[in-house]
């Protein structure tokens, strides 16, 4: 019934025992970052109309926006760093913006899986072990893509010709990139930075500063 | 549903207290390098009431989530040694145990209050027809007499911190873990909370361990006193009043409120010529809500001057608008009603309203340190921080790093200079907050509860930092509920709340 | 917070079943999004509009909520006009803009579409508690409880937001940095307490999630219900109303030829 003896005063070299299962403090802070998402999706949804009226000068380009719905996802996949967090997060994020309420209705919901995931299925792809700036770029680039194929097939960009198409897709997958994948990254570095993720792997890599979390 | 009704129920046979023992035990948190705590051995009763005392870093926050089994498994740390609730290891006893934390705002789990109450029971696999009567019974335990269907936001701290207590009540766990669970509270929501858990007590007669650095609340409810030693282990261990006599200059040294050892006043040395900065005539102050136009006024009336080199300090119940009139003082909200004007000296070339002045128009008259020090963080470093001010103002490079460093080491943050804001103790952020407010020079300066939560130590540094300013010819309007605070530097007492505002110059009290 | 808590008047919608709701909304706006034309768009709309009159909002709320949409709908709509696949008479040119019969067909489909899946979705969960909602899911569709109720809990930490966000806005007003600083400063403004905002929930996050565990939350063991969420027949014959809608829609529309199924 005792726990395991360690020595003291050994240093500290962090061997992080991989374990996959959700704890709750991966459920509620993932919950967090998908709600105050969702609000900024909501946000994001407001300032669409008139942005992407500015940008349609040349049709499909409103796909750069497109990554403003993109980084939940990514971000509470680099944060929790487990299987089915960046589905989670961006599921998340789609239901609290709809619930606000947005034009999209209920297709919100159906689009946020998909985004979800299709950052998931990058960092599946590395295993849940690799979380540096390549894999977060990738990931973006996966909801991007996955994104841009919803939007090309199913919404009114469907009803456009090919070449728009092409330009709407292509946009997507760069906003992800930039705006879901290099955003997300820079956040979490912050994030690491202030003490917030005390509980959390992101949280503790090359963090040297004793904080004051509990003493 | 109805109304919880009031009764008090008898002594419950179903809650058995729990013994606590503790063999050689010790924890290090994940990614840090020192031991929170090491080479703990204790064992407490069922039944006895414990204080649990220590400088900070002592491990007593760890001691208690441990005993609550909230620590966490191997991803969040080692564990050596022992630690047994009951016999049994912590994180095996659910339910048996119920814990309390500091923070009133993230213990509320739903947004009904017979729902947030039900929580626990629901986790513990209380058959549905056992919960309800439990629910009722906790919410009178405490004195929350709301119906079970009222919203859980609009609660005031004090009361929150009672819902949080019923939740746990509702458990019947056989150990009670109180956490700092006064720390944010006005005086008022302190008494009822700790009220609230005698009450329990005498029904339940579990095992109570309470942290807690104001000494005075709990020392009649406890029995015994147990110390831990930063380095380890236990200091001292004993009955309340045998240990605050041996150990009390210690204790009081680390920051624990000391009932025999007050914090000592620092005299003061008012300058003579006092200039109005501020006057306010029949002012009227609210907040716009969101989504309005027009401000919902929460108090008016009020008539007040404020005089360089003097303390004014706002007094009053809770929600008698003392932080909107500190706001509107300040210049960051526009007034209500009424007028506010700022001497032609204190404007000084620009328009005579404060909430027109722009930002930087600001920030040589007025700062403003707000309740939470975490909301007014702009940078990455404390030092970044408190460049942001004198850069704003077009200083000079040199003069920008003159005025930081000596602002650092009045104020003792040096060795903090590269730390981020955020990871500073609750002491080191307040100081923070008052230095970037000061790296500016500002000619008033207002303060929302300055001493809200503070440890002795940090109360008797803010306070005679303040009387120095004041001394200079600072002035100051601070908001509070401390009364310590108020006989320590108050020249002004403007009380909110009752009908016609009383203005007390302080000593008439 | 008034927009995520919805304000709710009893009325038969409300006394639903959340999870009958969602079935609804869902399957109307599935069988909207598998065809662009305006027929299928335009009966489901008819048809709902007849169900919205039992809505239990007033009509400023539904207005207010539904303003969105409204405001979306012809957007999308001109969007769809000047841009659209063209087919048919050519009825206007303009450089990249080309406006055919087909593509004002496709932009009334469009327009349509919008207010058909976007109407039904938010009247029905504003009239949605979000705990009623959750212990639906929890129970009725035996979603896992740890991540219902961890997003439940999530959701209500939200709701302080405003008051942090004016908090922030203020602060950053008293250290000089309110105003002024043209395109970067508007900038700072929106990111730099949006990141503050960040930091203050995370952490909230992880103290409530030990207050949660410390309610015993987060075990693998069965936990009961204090609220029970019970499907009857008024679920049953909503979630019918749904199907028929569906149906009818679908039907009209190929009947009429209009039909023109996007994976096709």
């Amino acid at each position: 019934m005792h726990a395991t003896t360690t020595h003291l005063g050994q240093p500290t070299s962090e061997r992080t025992p991989r374990n996959f299962r959700w704890r709750v403090v991966d459920i509620v802070v993932a919950s967090v970052i998908g709600v105050a998402s969702g609000v900024i999706f909501w946000a994001w949804g407001l300032a669409w109309s008139p942005l992407s009226a500015i940008l349609a000068f040349t049709p499909g380009l409103e796909g750069l926006l497109a990554g403003g719905w993109l980084f939940a996802g990514v971000l509470g996949g680099l944060i929790i760093r487990k299987p089915g967090a960046a589905l989670y997060t961006e599921v998340v994020a789609a239901v609290v913006s709809m619930l606000i309420g947005t034009q999209w209705g209920f297709s919100t919901l159906i689009w946020g899986i998909v985004e979800g995931l299709g950052a998931e299925i990058v960092l599946a792809l590395f295993l849940y072990a690799n979380w540096r700036l390549g894999v977060a770029l990738l990931a973006g680039a996966g909801a991007g893509v996955a994104v841009g194929l919803l939007d090309t097939t199913f919404t009114s960009y469907a009803a456009l010709d090919f070449g728009y198409k092409a330009v709407y897709f292509v946009s997507a997958v760069v906003s992800g990139t930039v705006l879901a994948g290099l955003l997300s990254w820079l956040t979490v570095r912050g994030l690491a930075r202030t003490g917030a993720l005390g509980r959390f792997a992101s949280g503790r890599e090359g963090s040297r500063a004793p904080s004051a979390a509990l003493s | 549903m109805p109304p919880s009704s009031s009764f008090t129920p008898a002594r419950d046979p179903q809650i058995r207290a729990v013994q606590i023992r503790a063999r050689n035990w010790g924890w290090r948190h994940a990614g840090r390098h020192n031991q929170a705590v090491s080479g703990l051995d204790l064992q407490i009763e069922p039944g006895e009431r414990v204080l649990l005392l220590g400088a900070s870093g002592a491990g007593k926050s760890t001691l208690v989530h441990a005993l609550a089994g909230v620590l966490g498994d191997a991803e969040d740390g080692d564990e050596t040694g022992s630690l047994l609730v009951d016999g049994r290891r912590a994180a095996e006893a659910r339910g048996r145990v119920g814990l309390v934390l500091q923070d009133p705002d993230s213990q509320v789990v739903l947004a009904r209050v017979g729902d947030d109450v039900a929580f626990g029971c629901e986790n513990l696999a209380v058959p549905r027809a056992e919960i309800w009567p439990r629910v009722r019974r906790a919410l009178a335990e405490v004195g929350l007499n709301l119906p079970l269907d009222h919203p859980t936001g609009g609660l005031s701290g004090g009361q929150k911190q009672r819902l949080a207590l019923a939740g746990v009540l509702a458990m019947q766990p056989g150990l009670l873990l109180l956490d700092e669970p006064t720390a944010n509270l006005d005086p008022g929501g302190v008494i009822d909370v700790r009220d609230a858990v005698v009450r329990s007590l005498d029904h339940s007669e579990a095992t109570l361990v309470v942290i807690e650095h104001r000494v005075e609340v709990w020392q009649d409810v406890v029995d015994r006193v147990i110390v831990l030693d930063p380095a380890g282990g236990v200091l001292a261990d004993g009955a309340t009043r045998e240990i605050l006599s041996s150990q009390g200059e210690r204790l009081a040294q680390a920051g624990v409120w000391v009932p025999a050892l007050p914090p000592r006043f620092p005299t003061r040395h008012p300058i003579s010529h006092r200039q109005a900065l501020l006057s306010a005539e029949a002012l009227a102050v609210g907040r716009v809500p969101f989504g309005r136009r027009t401000a919902s006024v929460v108090a008016e009336g009020i008539t007040l001057d404020v005089c360089a080199g003097t303390a004014t300090v706002v007094t009053g119940p809770n929600g008698a608008g003392k932080s909107t009139l500190a706001l509107t003082l300040a210049g960051l909200l526009a007034p209500a009603g009424g007028t506010l004007r700022a001497s032609d000296s204190f404007a000084a070339g620009i328009k005579p309203a404060p909430h027109r002045w722009r930002s930087k128009q600001l920030l040589t008259r007025i700062g403003t340190v707000f309740q939470d020090p975490e909301h007014q963080f702009l940078a990455a470093s404390v030092r970044d921080d408190l460049l942001i001010g004198p850069r704003a103002l077009g200083l000079s490079v040199a003069e920008q790093n003159i005025r930081v460093d000596e602002l650092m080491h009045r104020l003792r943050l040096d060795h903090l200079a590269d730390a981020n804001p955020f990871t500073l103790s609750g002491g080191e952020k307040r100081r923070m907050s008052v230095a970037t407010v000061l790296a500016t020079r500002p000619r008033l300066l207002v303060l929302d509860e300055p001493t809200f939560g503070q440890d002795s130590r940090t109360w008797q540094e803010l306070v005679t930092f303040l009387a120095e300013l004041l001394d200079e010819g600072t002035a100051l309007v601070a908001v509070t509920h401390d009364a310590q605070f108020v006989s320590a530097l108050a020249d002004e007492e403007y009380r909110l709340g009752t009908p016609d505002p009383i203005r007390l110059p302080a000593g008439a009290l | 917070m008034s927009l995520l808590t919805p304000t709710i008047r009893p009325s038969v919608v409300a006394r639903l079943n959340p999870v009958a709701k969602l079935a609804v909304a869902l399957t109307v706006s599935c069988a909207l999004l598998l065809s662009i034309d305006w027929v299928s768009a335009g009966v489901a709309l008819l048809l709902e509009a007849v169900l919205l009159l039992w809505c239990g909002l007033s009509a400023r709320q539904f207005w207010l909520r539904t303003a969105p949409v409204w405001i979306a709908a012809p957007m999308a709509s001109i969007t769809t006009i000047l841009y659209g696949e063209d087919s048919g008479t050519l009825l206007w040119q303009f450089g990249f803009i080309s406006v055919t019969e087909g593509s004002v067909q496709l932009g009334l489909a469009i327009g349509l579409r919008v207010l058909a899946i976007g109407l039904p979705g938010i009247v029905l969960l504003a009239t949605t508690d979000p705990t009623d909602l959750a212990d639906g899911l929890a129970q009725v569709l035996r979603l896992p409880s740890r991540f219902v109720l961890g997003g439940l809990a999530g959701l209500r930490l939200v709701g302080m937001f405003i008051e942090d966000w004016q908090s922030l806005t203020l602060a950053r007003r008293a250290r000089g940095v309110g105003d002024g600083g043209g395109v970067r400063g508007a900038a700072r403004r929106f990111f730099g307490p949006a990141f503050s905002l960040l930091v203050i929930s995370v952490r909230r996050g992880s103290k409530l999630a030990t207050a949660m565990e410390a309610r015993g939350f987060g075990s693998d063991e069965p936990r009961t219900w204090a609220r029970p969420s019970r499907v009857g027949a008024a679920d049953a014959v909503l979630v019918g109303i749904g199907f028929a809608i569906a149906g009818i829609a679908i039907g009209v529309a190929v009947s009429a030829e209009a039909w023109s199924f996007i994976l096709a």
